[in-house]
């Protein structure tokens, strides 16, 4: 488990840099940061944020993963289990 | 009583130029923008030539955040917004950071925005996966995603709209934002309007078979206005922008001042009395014309330049009858005219207001541009003007009043009178 979140974090990391605002800086972004709310990031971009995620981790996220997309966390937890899902 | 209105930005991404400087020489030494274009020869175009802004050169950085650039396939947009902002930039006026401008506006019209992007989701809903198009599809390909774009960078907060009358979209977006501000609704409106770039855009008219087809060698001498052996338009792209402002508001705040609009009018011919979707009905233009004058508050006699729609096809002559019996002067007292489209062909929804742009610098630089590619000129414009009012050179000449006319698919017409700005 603490291996999987080391690989997914930094390629998680690397995903919301592309949609920070110009003011945010990639040092903002923690596991328990708010996209939109603490991260400024457009409600709008959480559609292709999740897009990526999908290509990246070679996944398929629902809508409803989508609404508890919160956090960085939130988006954590939904990726290891769509992994273990696909590799079940 | 009606507010003054003058022009005190201007911003261009034409396809002999971008940027103001830039095009101003490129239309007064007489550079072309047209080029052939390998992929039009690819998809089996009859006209393989074609004018698109070099953006190339560009930092889009400028203009767009990082985020914005993410998925952006629309070219008209990004011509629009490079035009606009450098319009805005040009007039000393800065985006809003918080608060947005009640008074200014925009009006920036297309003929249709981000086909490229609309192709791309074409293929994908058509694959099954309409949820992999992401979050800008909409904005990219609605109409007004250019003004709508423009409104969110500038941060203004009266009129944002996107107007569409085809090729006369641009003399009509600036008509629309100087009857806003001389009506009192607005201190400010951007005007202008984009065209998209590309083949889908494109090939409606070449299976018209309304464009030039001999000329995929030499694509510089192909757009030819007012000339003898003009055999149609060769089509362009890009977008031009102008801020319009009341006088008041101008002299205020020390803004630089390109000329003055002194009213426009637009209409139809109605698809009757020989006007059809394609073809202009004479009575209308000359109505339209002779309306934007007594607007203006001025006669007819005191026009001395007139910048025409002149598309290079064999329609030119009946333009200038046009105006020979609209402005009811002939041969010798004929104004001058001239059109650009020899230079960039003919910009489609943009046209107007790249040629707008065009128009107003002849204040500038105290020039008249010369018509590229008007080589011999067609017959039986010579039964109304006389050769010297056809401007073949640029001149130095003082414009006092110039009127600039577009005219459009579906039978519409926009004609705008611009003076010399006094106090």
């Amino acid at each position: 488990m603490k291996k999987e979140n080391g690989e997914i974090y930094p390629k998680l990391k690397e995903i919301i840099v592309n949609y920070l605002p110009e003011d945010v800086s990639v040092t903002n972004i923690q596991l328990d940061s708010n996209f939109t709310q603490e991260l400024n990031i457009n409600s709008a971009n959480l559609v292709d944020i999740v897009l990526d995620v999908e290509d990246a981790f070679d996944i398929m996220l629902e809508n409803e993963d989508m609404d508890g997309m919160q956090t960085v966390q939130d988006a954590m937890a939904i990726v290891e289990r769509k992994i273990k899902e696909k590799e079940a | 009583m009606n507010n003054r209105v003058v022009v005190t930005g201007l911003g261009v991404c034409a396809p002999n130029g971008t940027g103001v400087s830039t095009f101003s020489d490129a239309l007064s030494k007489g550079k072309s923008g047209i080029t052939f274009h390998k992929q039009l020869e690819d998809l089996n175009f009859s006209c393989q030539i074609a004018g698109s802004p070099n953006i190339q050169s560009l930092d889009l950085n400028e203009y767009f955040t990082k985020v914005e650039r993410k998925g952006l396939n629309a070219n008209g947009l990004i011509y629009g917004v490079i035009a606009g902002v450098d319009a805005w930039t040009d007039a000393g006026l800065e985006a809003r950071e918080e608060e947005p401008d009640w008074n200014s506006g925009i009006v920036f019209g297309t003929g249709v925005l981000g086909v490229d992007k609309f192709r791309e989701a074409i293929y994908q809903v058509d694959r099954g996966e309409v949820r992999r198009l992401g979050s800008t599809a909409v904005a990219q390909t609605m109409a007004s995603g250019i003004s709508a774009f423009l409104g969110g960078k500038l941060g203004v907060g009266n009129q944002v709209t996107t107007n569409s009358s085809a090729c006369s979209t641009g003399t009509e977006a600036l008509i629309m934002g100087f009857d806003r501000i001389a009506s009192g609704k607005a201190t400010r409106i951007l005007v202008g309007s984009c065209s998209d770039s590309g083949p889908y855009v494109w090939g409606g008219f070449d299976a018209m078979r309304i464009l030039p087809r001999k000329f995929n060698m030499e694509p510089e001498k192909a757009s030819q206005p007012m000339s003898a052996t003009a055999s149609g338009f060769v089509p362009g792209s890009g977008a031009g922008a102008l801020v319009l402002e009341s006088l008041n508001s101008a002299i205020a705040r020390g803004a630089p001042i390109y000329c003055e609009v002194l009213g426009g009018f637009v209409n139809s011919g109605g698809q009757r009395q020989g006007g059809s979707m394609t073809a202009a009905n004479k009575e209308g233009v000359q109505r339209c014309i002779q309306q934007a004058i007594a607007i203006s508050g001025i006669t007819s006699d005191v026009v001395d330049a007139v910048n025409g729609h002149l598309t290079a096809t064999q329609g030119d002559p009946i333009e200038i009858e046009n105006w020979a019996k609209a402005l009811n002067r002939s041969s010798e007292d004929f104004p001058y005219v001239n059109s650009f489209k020899g230079h960039i062909g003919h910009c489609l929804a943009a046209s107007g207001s790249i040629e707008c742009v065009g128009t107003v610098l002849q204040f500038k630089k105290r020039r008249l541009f010369g018509t590229l590619n008007c080589k011999v000129i067609h017959p039986d414009i010579l039964n109304w003007a006389h050769p010297s009012k056809i401007l073949q050179q640029t001149i130095p000449f003082t414009p006092k009043v110039i009127a600039k006319a577009s005219f459009g698919f579906g039978d519409v017409n926009a004609c705008v009178i611009f003076k010399a700005y006094s106090a």
